[in-house]
């Protein structure tokens, strides 16, 4: 259905440009060798926007959770480290925490750091302030009975929360974590400033030596467009797999 | 069982399983409980009626720990509430609980319901809890759900399947707070005769109801609660037919009425 829709989108884009004499699709023409290793070049990015966004979605889900728990403790410096934490991060633009953790962490550390894990550190702990409050109210809104039942068998706080409370809470969120991740694969592009060879990145090199910004940025607007598509059907996928797990 | 009928024999079974010393409980400026005190014999079974807000449920909520008593002293099966995570772990594992909402675990089948707390808390192996839940879904007569999901249930088999879950963690002391209250009529007696058949096997109860059959066929003792206070406690032949107290006849009257 979507793919449909899609192929439509792309065959109108082509007939457009079939009518103006401004655009020059030879540079990503698949049937010829130029036009192939150009889109060869432009799809190599992918490995890397992929590997940059799960990576950065998965550890910015463990810190988005540490982060979630302490808001639901009783003890009030607990629930205001949260607050501060998701105030601070919040705060601070992707694109200036990118550059900050490149350029600037290394400095006050000493250690050097790689573009890839420059850009993990960034989009996991900008995306971690959004996952705790994700995780806050969905682990709000599941009923104090379940915890009083839990009690009752006397389940330790990690097998509670392990077993029965965060197993239903993502239940409940996944849609909003289905975001999170469209949006970690979207903001990954910003990471092609300092050099990362994602999608972006190679699109951009690629322009400066082709000249042919219309064409070659098409391209990459259909491949996040593809990409996201695809994600947000496995995400929905799952949502209706664990929804029917729950009916039988 | 075995350890029962041997302290029985010993008449050791005097021994209290739950004591209660002069509990006090507020919530803000509202004093839910007012110098509670309640002994309760092993073996022996407990109907704790009155109006809404009397503080039937704060009473046995306090029992597990689930509230916390500002005042006063509790002590089940030996060990001290204090709520520090060991006492109330010691505690709760001789305690067993079924709620009024049945509080079930949604996302998980029946049979994962039962051996969630064995396997985790008891550290059976699976297969021996799986053994375990099928005895008590058995026991509560419905072993053809055990894979099913709660939701597929009618309220009285998921009460009972409540009921069973509790067993599983092979508790000293059962509480239940208004086990019939959220069921439908026809439903009410499969619950409870799962719940008389348990009384008969010699376990501990407290039971909030405002079923008086069931209390009458069942009950050791009879407490009638009103404002946070324990107003009378006797045995249910002179509590149903001679209650010492205004408050409890008028409760009575009421509730028996109907
Ligand atoms: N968490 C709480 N916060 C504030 N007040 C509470 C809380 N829990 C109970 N109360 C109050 O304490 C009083 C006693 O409540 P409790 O639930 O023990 O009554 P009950 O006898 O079980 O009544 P019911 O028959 O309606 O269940 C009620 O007035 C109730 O409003
Ligand atoms: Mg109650």
């Amino acid at each position: 259905m979507t793919f449909c829709r899609l192929a439509g989108l792309c065959c109108l884009t082509l007939l457009l440009t079939g009518c103006s004499g401004n655009w020059g699709w030879y540079v990503v023409d698949p049937t010829v060798p130029a036009g192939w290793n150009n889109l060869k070049f432009l799809l190599s990015g992918l490995y890397y926007t992929l590997l940059l966004s799960f990576t950065a979605i998965v550890i910015s889900i463990v810190i988005g959770l540490a982060v979630a728990l302490p808001a639901l403790s009783a003890n009030r410096a607990l629930r205001r480290f949260n607050r501060v934490y998701v105030e601070l991060v919040r705060a601070v633009p992707i694109l200036v925490l990118i550059l900050w953790v490149y350029y600037g962490l290394p400095q006050m550390t000493g250690l050097s750091i790689t573009v890839f894990w420059a850009g993990v550190i960034a989009l996991a702990l900008s995306d971690s302030a959004f996952e705790a409050e994700i995780f806050r109210a969905g682990i709000q809104s599941i009923d104090k009975g379940q915890y009083e039942a839990a009690h009752s068998i006397s389940l330790s706080y990690t097998d509670m929360m392990m077993y029965v409370i965060l197993p239903q809470a993502v239940r409940r969120i996944l849609p909003a974590l289905g975001n999170q991740l469209v949006y970690m694969l979207k903001m990954s592009s910003l990471v092609s400033v300092i050099g990362m060879q994602e999608l972006t990145r190679k699109a951009n090199e690629l322009v400066v030596v082709e000249y042919r910004p219309l064409e070659i940025y098409t391209v990459l607007v259909l491949e996040y467009l593809v990409l996201i598509l695809i994600v947000s059907a496995g995400v929905r996928w799952l949502e209706r797999k664990l929804q029917s797990d729950q009916r039988g | 069982m075995v350890k029962t009928s041997f302290c029985a024999m010993l008449n050791l079974s005097a021994k209290a399983m739950i004591k209660v010393e002069n509990i006090s409980k507020t919530f803000g400026d509202f004093h839910a409980l007012k110098n509670v005190s309640l002994e309760v014999l092993t073996g022996e079974k407990v109907v704790v009626c009155g109006p809404s807000g009397s503080g039937k449920s704060t009473l046995i909520r306090c029992i597990n720990g689930l509230e916390r008593h500002d005042e006063g002293l509790i002590e089940v099966a030996d060990n001290r509430l204090t709520h520090t995570s060991s006492s109330l772990r010691a505690v709760r594992s001789s305690v067993g609980m079924v709620f009024q909402q049945f509080n079930l675990f949604p996302h998980l089948t029946v049979k994962q319901n039962l051996t969630l707390g064995p396997v985790r808390t008891r550290k059976l192996s699976q297969p021996d809890a799986d053994k375990l839940a099928m005895a008590y879904l058995e026991r509560v007569r419905i072993p053809e759900q055990a894979d099913k999901f709660p939701r597929q249930l009618s309220g009285g088999q998921q009460q009972r399947v409540a009921i069973a879950r509790s067993l599983c963690m092979e508790p000293q002391i059962m509480l239940f707070d208004e086990p019939t209250s959220a069921l439908d009529p026809e439903m009410i007696n499969e619950v409870l005769d799962v719940m008389s058949e348990l009384a008969g096997s010699g376990m501990t109860m407290i039971c909030v109801t405002h079923e008086m059959g069931f209390a009458k066929r069942v009950a050791d003792t009879m407490v009638f609660m009103d404002h946070g206070e324990i107003v009378e406690k006797a045995p249910p032949e002179q509590f149903f037919s001679n209650p010492g107290t205004e408050r409890c006849r008028d409760f009575l009257s009421k509730i028996l009425a109907h």
